[in-house]
């Protein structure tokens, strides 16, 4: 055993990097639940997006061109599932499956030219001196644009949803859409605005994987990604912040429990992979087990179907 | 009611179709994959096979195959499928469908199964594996002449015989050219998962390792060696399963293939002309089972010629990689000086030799 051969700063450094991908597309879905969707189709939304950025940055060159065709793949993938829920009344649940399946499929169709090439790489931004300074010169100051993207919009999500109109009415068609109705909102234009920018973030996520945390692209490369972020959303009981927390707790346990198995250190690796779903269930036992579902903070209306009637 | 005798209708409807499946003259040969078929390794390496089955017996045989399918209940249902809509022949391509697979051949006693890398066989249920572990000693020797940091990492998935074989023939072949050489094996409990076997690879990179060797069935790990070796440090990786051979001639070295085309051809085959019988088979790089892929020119000539050797040698049966004085890792004796591990011990192994630190999960 030598904890020793552990660095505390690339251990944080890439408990970041392990972090971006699920909090991304979890920030993305928690939007979309906000507004009173549930979306199950995160993970097909990712691989898609996965490849999409992939190939864009593949042919042009560009990883920055990548992650907005990987956002842009997302959201169009997204609005499939927008079309035939908010349109077509269609059931939330099946339909999220059947977008995961779709998505599944489809990347794998579109990766079919990309398997075994290497993209542009996206470094990690210089910031001169301040890189240079010991421990926050790598964990702080050391990423690539897409981590510290993924931390500004968490800040501005929360601030979006708590603190600006446009959020408050975002929340009130997730809270009840027959009220945000009868008040005059355009229940379906924001939801289908809510569900668009989901599929882009989850987009965004799936790019991160094949340009960065991998990079390449595989087929299936996602391997459960999506249904982690969708199991955060839940524990961090649909707030912001705490999506962040889940999302590197997650990262952390992750690359943790693999930075002490190289190390040498005999632990129950079984266990430390399962935590982070096993906190999960805890938090969720807790925090039912305090009243109904409204004390977790689900939105009330989530994945109820909305016609306006009248 | 209406709908219950629709429903009734439909289902037997669809055991007719089954039924005529059944006794069409194509012979129909399913395929369960753990992973995706464009892993670029393992899943990939086996759909190869069923397509050179295609190519041999083009209408004369009908196949199918499902992918990423979890080892667990999930490959029963999968199996049982696949037994329904008339397979003749199914092949279950992954250890952890030894049990599935014996389930479900237990109720389709006139279909036929192939499981691969496991140790269970019954009237309809063969084996089949490869000595992988020969081609673990050839990267051993590579990986113990090439280190500069002596510490090598291994990214290995289940606690199974056939990967801790792996392990141990590795390390074998590298602490008998470098002494110095040092374990660190990290169980990423998947098969298949790109990001993880990635983080695996880097959490090896960053604690010293400069030789990287993979159980996992992804080339990730390879991804991820390649993008560490930008700053100074070169590290080095062997392809998994398959060739891998995008990723040659840095950070890929040489790679282990699995070549399962001619054992498929020749066990459809079988099935068609009525000669197929349960058997457990073990090849090696003898009967081309196991492969060395090309070493790159980032192998110095010396090197790359004793690898070659080693090779040649095994493939001769003048050498095996478990061939004594052996330890078990807590010291006992498990092969007195020449003495050659048996086969059983071999599929069976459950132990680290000596000098392999830290435990095996259970």
């Amino acid at each position: 055993m030598d904890l020793s051969a552990i660095s505390p700063t690339l251990l944080v450094a890439s408990l970041m990097v392990a972090a971006t991908p699920i909090l991304l597309a979890a920030l993305g879905e928690l939007v979309v639940e906000k507004s009173g969707v549930l979306n199950l189709g995160v993970e097909g939304m990712m691989i898609t997006g996965a490849i999409c950025g992939f190939a864009v940055a593949v042919e042009t060159g560009n990883p920055v061109v990548g992650f907005f065709a990987a956002a842009l793949g997302g959201a169009l993938l997204s609005m499939i599932f927008g079309v035939l829920t908010q349109f077509f009344l269609s059931n939330q649940v099946a339909t999220g499956l059947a977008l995961t399946l779709f998505g599944l499929g489809l990347s794998s169709l579109l990766g079919q030219g990309y398997v075994g090439i290497k993209p542009p790489s996206t470094p990690r931004l210089n910031l001169g001196p301040l890189s240079d300074l010991p421990f926050v010169g790598r964990v702080v100051f050391g990423h690539d644009w897409v981590v510290y993207l993924s931390l500004i919009l968490c800040v501005a999500i929360w601030y979006f949803l708590r603190r600006t109109r446009a959020g408050l009415k975002l929340r009130a068609v997730g809270e009840s859409h027959d009220a945000a109705h009868a008040m005059g909102l355009k229940v379906r234009a924001i939801r289908l605005a809510a569900i668009a920018f989901g599929g882009a973030m989850a987009g965004l996520g799936g790019a991160y994987l094949s340009l960065v945390r991998v990079p390449q692209w595989t087929e299936g490369m996602t391997a459960g990604a999506g249904w982690i972020a969708l199991a955060i959303v839940v524990f961090a009981s649909w707030r912001a912040g705490r999506v962040l927390v889940g999302a590197y707790l997650f990262g952390g346990v992750t690359v943790l429990q693999l930075n002490l198995q190289a190390a040498g250190v005999a632990l129950p690796v079984e266990y430390l992979s399962m935590s982070p779903y096993l906190i999960t269930i805890a938090v969720l036992v807790v925090m039912s087990a305090r009243g109904t579902r409204r004390s977790l903070g689900a939105p009330a209306d989530l994945g109820k179907q909305f016609h306006a009637v009248h | 009611m209406l709908r219950r005798t629709l429903l009734g209708a439909a289902a037997t409807a669809l055991v007719m179709t089954t039924g005529a499946f059944a006794q069409d003259d194509k012979t129909k040969v399913g395929f369960v994959y753990v992973g995706p078929v464009g892993d670029g390794g393992w899943t990939y390496e086996h759909e190869q096979g069923r397509l050179a089955v295609v190519e041999e017996y083009g209408d004369q045989v009908e196949t199918v195959f499902q992918e990423s399918v979890p080892e667990g209940a999930d490959a029963e249902r999968v199996m049982t499928q696949m037994a329904l809509s008339g397979a003749d022949l199914i092949f279950t391509t992954s250890f952890g469908y030894m049990d599935p697979t014996m389930n479900v051949a237990e109720k389709f006693p006139d279909v036929k199964f192939e499981h691969a890398t496991g140790y269970k066989t019954a009237e309809n249920v063969a084996n089949y594996s490869a000595r992988f572990y020969e081609g673990r000693a050839v990267q051993g020797y590579i990986a113990g002449n090439m280190t500069e940091t002596n510490k090598i990492g291994y990214i290995a998935s289940f606690p199974i015989p056939e990967v801790i074989r792996g392990i141990n023939a590795a390390y074998l072949a590298a602490k008998k050219v470098n002494p110095e050489v040092e374990f660190n094996i990290v169980w990423a409990f998947t098969w298949f998962d790109p990001a993880k076997e990635a983080d695996a690879a880097k959490a090896l990179i960053e604690q010293g390792a400069d030789v990287i060797l993979q159980h996992t069935d992804s080339t990730a790990p390879q991804a991820a060696a390649a993008e560490a070796s930008t700053d100074g440090t070169q590290i080095i990786t062997f392809g998994q399963a398959s060739d891998m051979s995008e990723y040659a001639p840095l950070p890929r070295v040489s790679s282990i293939i699995d070549n399962w085309a001619p054992y498929y051809i020749e066990r459809v085959g079988a099935v068609m002309d009525g000669t197929w019988e349960s058997q457990s088979v073990w090849h090696g790089i003898a009967e081309g089972m196991v492969g060395i892929g090309e070493i790159s020119d980032a192998v110095p000539e010396d090197v790359k010629a004793g690898a070659l050797e080693i090779r040649d040698a095994i493939a001769a049966g003048e050498m095996h990689p478990f061939t004594g004085p052996i330890n078990r890792q807590d010291g006992s004796v498990w092969l007195e000086e020449g003495e050659t591990a048996d086969d059983g011990t071999l599929l069976g192994m459950d132990f680290y030799v000596e000098g392999l630190t830290g435990e095996i999960p259970n």
